[in-house]
């Protein structure tokens, strides 16, 4: 499995780069020829992650979200989206359906989400340095151009 | 982001429209609060018919209505939503809280 093209992105955490994240994301993911549900999973996974560096890593802070993706010749998208933030004290936890740390309008679901829309979801984190998401997807091909 | 609200008798709908995500969902909610408070319907609809992306977000917007709706007795319908939409409030099990219908 060879990596055939990568990007990646230092983005500010304010909340409105969450739908230009998604739309990088998409637009990159395009290459790899997914059918329009897999791209909304796609999307709706980055932007679970972006959205949590957002609210939970650095909260009332400032800081940065790094994103890098790559497509490999086996027509997998890998994501990876890290922050300097906070850290998470307890993954299991924090990936338990329904569980939120902010409460009122979040729903507790992120994880959830991202485990549900991806085919694999990896998380690592330390308390007070940071936490990483990677996330992978294989993509099936709507038109065979080899038949 | 848009929303449009239509009053009719004891009926308030809320149209919602393009992306619903952590960022615009503040201004949604917002709008929907302000006509629920000012004509105290007996049913809310909130219609996802133009809404063409929504993550979990969409999901806390809808579960925060239901919890105010409860306080006073009026349901909640969920209208029109389209197909990753309506996987998203599946997978959250929100038909336990609202009917829900798909586009």
């Amino acid at each position: 499995m060879t990596v055939k093209n990568k990007f990646t992105m230092t983005l500010d955490a304010k909340s409105a780069n969450e739908s230009f994240a998604r739309a990088c994301i998409s637009a990159f993911a395009a290459q790899l020829d997914p059918t329009l549900e897999e791209i909304s999973d796609i999307k709706t996974a980055v932007s679970e992650a972006v959205t949590n560096c957002i609210v939970h890593a650095y909260g009332e802070t400032f800081g940065k979200i790094y994103i890098s993706a790559e497509l490999t010749d086996t027509n997998i998208i890998k994501i990876k989206i890290r922050d300097k933030g906070c850290g998470i004290e307890n993954i299991e936890k924090a990936m338990e359906p329904l569980y939120t740390t902010v409460g009122g309008e979040r729903a507790g679901l992120g994880f959830a989400v991202m485990q549900s829309f991806m085919d694999n979801v990896k998380v690592s984190s330390r308390v007070g340095k940071g936490t990483t998401i990677t996330m992978s997807k294989k993509i099936s091909r709507r038109f065979n151009i080899n038949g | 982001m848009s929303v449009k609200i239509n009053v009719t008798g004891e009926v308030v709908t809320a149209y919602l429209g393009g992306e619903l995500d952590h960022h615009t969902a503040k201004e949604m909610r917002e709008a929907i609060d302000n006509a629920v408070e000012l004509n105290m319907p007996t049913l809310l609809i909130l219609d996802f018919k133009d809404v063409n992306f929504m993550d979990s977000s969409g999901i806390g917007l809808v579960m925060g209505r239901y919890r105010n709706l409860v306080k006073t007795g009026a349901e909640l319908h969920i209208t029109q939503a389209p197909p990753q939409i309506y996987k998203m409030l599946k997978l959250a099990g929100i038909e336990r809280l609202a009917k829900l219908e798909g586009r």
